[in-house]
């Protein structure tokens, strides 16, 4: 069983009978227990998925219809709900969680026939680039198993990359989706906000994450993104008026106008990143794009914004696991409330403690306006320079991440380094806008990604430059 | 010199779901922890969805307080720990951003008295605490039934210098409440209030824990004797937080000291920012009931119901809906009368009210025979009396209870004739002085027990003694 297919391929696949869903999914669970020794990408498999893929066989047999996803096996990072399995969000206080209810992007999935093969490993609460806080222990990138596969998501980009599916959910609050793509090279994409309900994402930073598919091409994530887009009742912030994202991915990029932005492509990018950059533009000139440098000042203060906002959301979004309603088994007897609490949330992992501590103090009574409301006020003139830009340009042109992947253990000590990782990838989230990191080359047995940024709502004209990019692009196969 | 200030939580007892999920607004009687949901529960990853018919009802109550109303309404999350708080933080509203909650600035009149509000504000209720067992062995339950039940919170300024003002305020409040059809404060826990209290300028206390009208002005009262008794022994006020203990009716000293809680505000961002707009006001005001004032003004002015009656009946929405339906312009006094003198007696209490089976056909029959002098009002009392009872219309109460006019004469005449037969002397002054004619005629009423026509029994009483 070949294994090594597009979403797209294998819905065709299906659909004209040359694959079958059951055989395709038992192979994928072979080859799960097989590699994922090596490779720790999921916290749980679900064995069950063959006889979900078993029926759409016998649908497709039987003459029935069968949704668009035609039992492809999919994979879900650990914070998004599914009925009646486990969800933990790779946290010891979660760690025996079972959510009563589906996601919005899972019930979307299933009704278009998807089959879910597990929940897919991650940082803690999504509090991480390179999945090392885990509390389940980190993930390892298939192009090299010294190497992390990013993060927070990077459990559903090191499935995608080792074929342990065909696609899988991430999310991204300040590039949890994009970076794990870029590090692992297979495509991540982070939706405008509101355009895919949050409803069962289990909430760090609520006010700018959102899921993103994560797949092998540009035109399955598009195929995805049709599946899972589009306006929530359980979703207050979802938007309406998006489109559809598959149709028209081929329309190219002649004529477009494409801002290179300096503060992330300057000082402090790898060689390597830099030269694969300078790559890109040439190929994007080639198709007919032009492209021009563009400063965006605020992008300075950018990190340090993010990690005062999303600590202050955190704070407050992870407050409710107080044991007291769900959680592990630990007795309340002889406990006053509050040393309750203290005592059962010892068990959340050192990152999440930080953050959390970190969100405590930013928005407080005194010290809001040194940190916090600046904070704000940052995020608001980001998103007018950003604005701004998208006046003269199109789309955003940056590496997704200015390094290359670095090894498992190299930057877990030095909290404040790692936070520079995120530097292309905040923007997004702090306004809003939709982003995606397409693979672009590989130096050595290390991916590097280019990330490409659209106005908010554009999703689709996004797709269409990720997808002329990516046709421009040969790279080499994993070497697993 | 008394200063208290008031902040009122009140459920949105008429709404059909809560603040931000599906759940029943009314949760009373389920089953312990049974109106619930994952969004009400805080489940991980579940998302608030905002209830719009709450806002408007909040946005209702705002306009009816003479508030204003902000362009843009804005939720933010008030973060501390408390079991009954399944999120660890509550979904409320505040203006130190500018001004986003449902109602800034307004006032109450209490005659000439103005009382300033602050803000109304719409939150989510917590969940219910209950202690069980002994002292030595408690337990602390919680029920989650109310979370999230969409409460409006009424902020007064400190100006209020009696208990008795705050009788009066709560007392509008409660009328606006029913009139605008959006709670019921009189439903158990739909009400709860907490008190800022200073005397003499000193120190203000917090009474927490109000959960009545009744009671607060009880505590009020209460909490104004123990600082007067303090102060004229030149004991001094601590600055402090009281509960109010409703079993034994006072107010005592929080046992545990309240730190001061940093509740760390900040917007909510589940819940994007509710512009109103100029459509939706006009939809309110269109759907707003009429105010009890302008009531009040239209049955004097346009009816010639007197001011005392018409304020009475004003504030009431079920005497005022009784009343409306049933006025037909000419009978209106005399259907206002019918309600304040009669039958507010009849039903004095929710239980009773919720019986009678007097209708708006009812009041207007009764008005129109008193004003045709087909009945008398002392039988027009007894008539409701029956109809409240029974529903019975006006004609089988009268025949039934045999309550209507005489008016044939040859009835009346056989009685005036046995009356002028027994009062010789009245008799004799009748002749002299017309005046005394009336007494003759009272005899013949108290004989027919009111129910003689009294013109036909004047000209027979006439016709009788020859004057």
């Amino acid at each position: 069983m070949n294994l090594r297919i597009s979403a797209l391929e294998y819905a065709e696949g299906v659909q004209n009978g040359s694959i079958s869903a059951e055989d395709f999914v038992a192979g994928t669970l072979e080859h799960i227990a097989k590699v994922d020794e090596k490779i720790h990408a999921f916290l749980s498999v679900y064995d069950g998925a063959v006889d979900r893929a078993r029926d759409i066989d016998k649908k497709i047999r039987s003459g029935e219809k069968v949704g668009a996803c035609c039992g492809m096996p999919i994979s879900v990072k650990d914070n998004i709900c599914i009925r009646g399995e486990k969800t933990t969000c790779a946290s010891k206080m979660l760690e025996d969680y079972v959510s009563p209810y589906d996601a919005t992007v899972i019930s979307r999935l299933r009704d278009e026939d998807a089959v879910f093969v597990g929940k897919v490993n991650m940082d803690e609460f999504a509090m991480g680039l390179t999945t090392e806080f885990s509390a389940f222990g980190p993930s390892y990138n298939p192009w090299d198993t010294s190497l992390t596969p990013g993060g927070s998501s990077g459990g559903s980009a090191a499935s995608v990359s080792a074929f342990e599916c065909v696609a899988s959910l991430g999310s991204d609050t300040g590039g949890s989706v994009r970076n794990p793509a870029s590090f692992c090279s297979v495509v991540g994409y982070k939706p405008t906000y509101g355009l895919v309900s949050r409803y069962g994402l289990i909430s760090y930073a609520n006010s700018i994450e959102q899921i993103g598919p994560l797949a092998r091409t540009v035109k399955d994530t598009a195929f995805l993104l049709d599946v899972i887009a589009g306006p929530d009742p359980h979703d207050n912030t979802t938007v309406k008026g998006g489109g559809r994202y598959l149709p028209g991915i081929e329309s190219g990029i002649e004529g477009k106008k494409i801002g290179i932005v300096s503060e992330m492509t300057g000082e402090g990018t790898d060689p390597a990143v830099a030269s694969a950059t300078s790559d890109a533009i040439s190929r994007l000139e080639g198709l007919g794009a032009t492209c021009e440098t563009v400063s965006l000042d605020m992008v300075k203060y950018s990190v340090a914004a993010y990690y005062t906002i999303t600590a202050t959301e955190a704070g407050s979004n992870l407050a409710r696991y107080d044991n007291l309603r769900y959680g592990y088994d630990l007795g309340v007897e002889g406990y006053e409330f509050n040393s309750y609490v203290e005592k059962a949330r010892s068990r959340f992992g050192p990152e999440v403690i930080r953050r959390m501590i970190l969100g405590g103090f930013v928005p407080s009574a005194g010290h809001a306006g040194r940190y916090f409301l600046k904070a704000l006020k940052i995020k608001s003139k980001l998103a007018r320079e950003v604005g701004g830009a998208f006046e003269k340009f199109d789309l955003l042109l940056s590496p997704t991440v200015p390094m290359l992947p670095f090894e498992i253990g190299a930057k877990i000590d030095d909290p404040v380094s790692l936070f520079l990782v995120d530097i292309n990838t905040v923007t997004a989230n702090l306004t809003g806008r939709p982003a995606i990191s397409v693979p672009f080359a590989v130096s050595g047995k290390r991916p590097i990604g280019m990330q490409l940024m659209a106005d908010s709502m554009c999703d689709a004209e996004l797709l269409q430059a990720a997808f002329a990019l990516e046709q421009t692009v040969r790279l080499p196969e994993v070497p697993l | 010199m008394i200063k208290i200030g008031l902040e009122i939580h009140c459920q949105l007892t008429n709404l059909e779901s809560k603040l931000l999920c599906t759940c029943k607004a009314d949760y009373r009687g389920f089953g312990t922890n049974e109106n619930i949901c994952p969004v009400c529960m805080g489940l991980p990853g579940s998302l608030p969805r905002l209830n719009r018919e709450a806002v408007k009802n909040a946005m209702m109550i705002a306009m009816a307080l003479n508030c204003t109303v902000p362009e843009k309404i804005a939720f933010f999350r008030k973060n501390y720990f408390y079991p009954d708080l399944p999120k660890n933080f509550q979904i409320t509203q505040l203006n130190i951003y500018g001004p986003t909650s449902v109602g800034g600035p307004g006032y109450v009149m209490l005659g000439k008295k103005k009382i300033g509000l602050l803000r109304i504000q719409l939150e989510e209720d917590p969940g219910r605490i209950i202690y069980e067992g002994t002292s030595k062995n408690m337990v602390t339950l919680v029920d989650y039934n109310r979370a999230g039940t969409p409460l409006v919170e009424i902020v007064t300024e400190p100006d209020f210098e009696s208990p008795r003002q705050i009788r009066e305020f709560v007392n509008i409040l409660s009328d606006l409440f029913e009139n605008l059809g959006v709670a019921d404060p009189s439903l158990e826990g739909a009400m709860r209030a907490d008190a800022n209290i200073s005397i003499h300028g000193g120190k203000r206390v917090e009474i927490k824990n109000i959960g009545s009208f009744h009671d607060l002005e009880k505590a009020a009262h209460f909490e104004i004797t123990r600082q007067e008794s303090l102060h004229s022994r030149d004991m001094e006020i601590a600055q402090e937080t009281r509960h109010w203990d409703d079993q034994r009716k006072i107010t005592t000293s929080s046992r545990s000291k309240e730190e001061a809680l940093d509740y760390r505000y900040f917007l909510e961002g589940d819940i994007p920012w509710v512009r109103v707009e100029q459509d939706l006001m006009d939809e309110l005001r269109s759907e707003m009931p009429e105010s009890i004032s302008s009531k009040r003004g239209r049955y004097v002015s346009e009816l010639g119901v007197p001011d005392q009656v018409a304020d009475v009946l004003s504030s009431d929405k079920f005497y005022s809906d009784l009343f409306e339906k049933s006025q037909t312009g000419s009978n209106a006094k005399e259907i206002a009368n019918l309600i304040t003198t009669d039958l507010m007696g009849l039903v004095d209490t929710r239980e009773k009210r919720t019986a009678s089976k007097v209708t708006a056909t009812h009041l207007r029959d009764l008005a129109d025979s008193i004003l045709a002098g087909r009945i008398s009002r002392s039988s027009a009392k007894d008539a409701l009396y029956e109809m409240v009872k029974s529903g019975k219309d006006l004609d089988q109460v009268v025949s039934e209870m045999d309550l209507g006019n005489v008016s044939d004469e040859s009835e009346i005449e056989k009685v005036v004739l046995a009356v002028v037969a027994k009062e010789p002397l009245a008799v004799e002054q009748a002749r002299e002085d017309p005046k005394a004619l009336n007494y003759l005629v009272g005899k013949v009423m108290k004989i027919t027990r009111g129910k003689a026509d009294p013109q036909i029994t004047m000209s027979l009483v006439k016709k009788a003694i020859n004057v």
